[in-house]
């Protein structure tokens, strides 16, 4: 009987996992991620997902001429460095924070509105050894300012 | 008194409670269906030496429709006037008890909402905030917009800022809702409402007799296009579900419409400005669109908007 009810409790836990990391990453992007956006308004969508160190993602949307947007990547402490690339329609690269030290925000302004893509990846961890993968909320949230 | 009897009793509600849940977060994103098999949830968990041959990188796709804010934005940017008429009346609340009508009307009360309080209509606005909620409370999104925010709003009417800062809020609380509780199809829908409202009072801001080229408001009704595919894109992950299916035939509609019209763009050259650090992206673009495809497509806009409003 003891063994079922351990059984139980592991089973309940593994359940409930992706409800609690969902409602976490809410909880992350609402407290600390939109905070960063300032002076920026949030235009209030949410894109988060739960990402593994090497996993990657991509975000699609159009931009409008005369808009100041800032981008904003926000990933738990727990996790590497994440790489962003802003693409246009024909994957040219218009913006890498690679080469901005892994900046976390992008501000830009369009003469004319585009799609483009927000491409991302949570980076490895080279060189270690751990057996331990690590995984964590990533937020891509757009702020939008008047003229 | 029979000990044994009471847990096992016990235990086989706690099964089938247990195997319900499990298939739910089995089953909690249809759209990333691919992805949450080999998705990890928390900071940090240990696992398997096979596992971590296993897992692959994954790739997440997203779809981002302009929020009923950025749409009032880019509305009053492209030189938009208020017109309370456009807006869909706060006494049609009533007529909507279907989830489908509910969640395509909480994206259209909540442009309107948004539109209203970018043009400092301080009654409007709390008013449509009154009208988001209903709709909110209909569709059982719980604390989205409680009386705290409408407290808040009617302290701050003046204060465009924290009006903005809350709408925004609103926004998020009720996608994150959806989201969380397995409610993608209508998290979508309440954004094709939206933004088919944000259509129907552009183009019916446009003077009838206006060129139609070199017209910001016009342009603005054009770059739809450019949304388009991803409006499609994000119904087509609920492409399931029945509402889904009725709302993506009138976007194919509109769509055959948006079709005629012919935009070609320059390639993007990103100069970034060192004291703000500001980047523009500079390109140029032309677009062709001739009288009658306007015509056409303010009626479909209205033929569909009609439907979901009244």
């Amino acid at each position: 009987m003891k063994k079922i009810y351990q059984v139980l409790i592991i089973l309940t836990l593994i359940a409930l996992i992706p409800f609690s990391g969902y409602t976490q990453c809410k909880s992350f992007a609402k407290k600390v991620c939109k905070l960063e956006l300032t002076p920026y308004i949030h235009d209030g969508n949410f894109n988060a997902a739960i990402l593994t160190e090497g996993e990657d993602a991509e975000l699609y949307k159009t931009f409008y001429a005369g808009q100041n947007y800032r981008i904003y990547i926000c990933g738990s402490d727990a996790l590497p460095q994440i790489e962003f690339q802003v693409l246009d329609i024909n994957r040219n690269v218009l913006y890498d924070n690679r080469k901005s030290n892994y900046s976390k925000l992008w501000d830009f302004k369009l003469e004319a509105s585009q799609q483009l893509i927000i491409s991302l990846r949570v980076k490895g961890l080279e060189g270690s050894e751990s057996e331990e993968l690590i995984s964590g909320c990533v937020a891509i949230l757009f702020g939008i300012k008047e003229n | 008194m029979n000990i044994r009897k009471i847990p096992q009793k016990a235990l086989n509600f706690y099964a089938v409670f247990l195997i319900i849940l499990i298939a739910a977060s089995c089953s909690s994103d249809k759209s990333k269906k691919s992805d949450s098999d080999e998705m990890v949830t928390l900071d940090s968990l240990e696992i398997n030496e096979q596992l971590i041959k296993d897992v692959k990188a994954v790739k997440e796709i997203f779809y981002s429709l302009p929020s009923p804010l950025e749409t009032a934005m880019i509305l009053k940017q492209a030189g938009a006037k208020y017109n309370e008429e456009l807006l869909n009346p706060t006494g049609n609340v009533s007529k909507y008890v279907t989830n489908k009508s509910m969640a395509l009307n909480l994206g259209i009360y909540t442009t309107d909402l948004s539109y209203a309080s970018l043009f400092d209509q301080t009654q409007a606005t709390i008013n449509y905030m009154n009208a988001s909620k209903k709709m909110a409370e209909g569709l059982g999104i719980l604390n989205a917009i409680d009386e705290d925010i409408i407290e808040r709003l009617e302290a701050n009417v003046n204060n465009r800022d924290i009006i903005m800062d809350i709408i925004s809020e609103t926004i998020m609380n009720s996608s994150s809702f959806f989201e969380e509780n397995d409610r993608q199809a209508l998290s979508t829908i309440v954004l094709v409402g939206g933004w088919i409202e944000g259509l129907h009072i552009a183009i019916n801001l446009v003077d009838p007799d206006a060129d139609l080229d070199n017209n910001e408001l016009v342009n603005r009704i054009i770059d739809q296009k450019l949304t388009l595919n991803t409006v499609l894109n994000l119904l087509d992950q609920n492409a399931d579900n029945e509402d889904v299916i009725n709302v993506v035939s009138d976007v194919k509609e509109l769509k055959a419409i948006f079709d005629k019209i012919e935009i070609s763009t320059s390639k993007i050259e990103p100069v970034t400005d060192a004291q703000t650090n500001i980047t523009t992206l500079k390109s140029k673009t032309n677009v062709s669109m001739s009288p009658r495809t306007f015509s056409d497509l303010k009626d479909k806009i209205k033929v569909i908007r009609n439907n979901y409003t009244l």
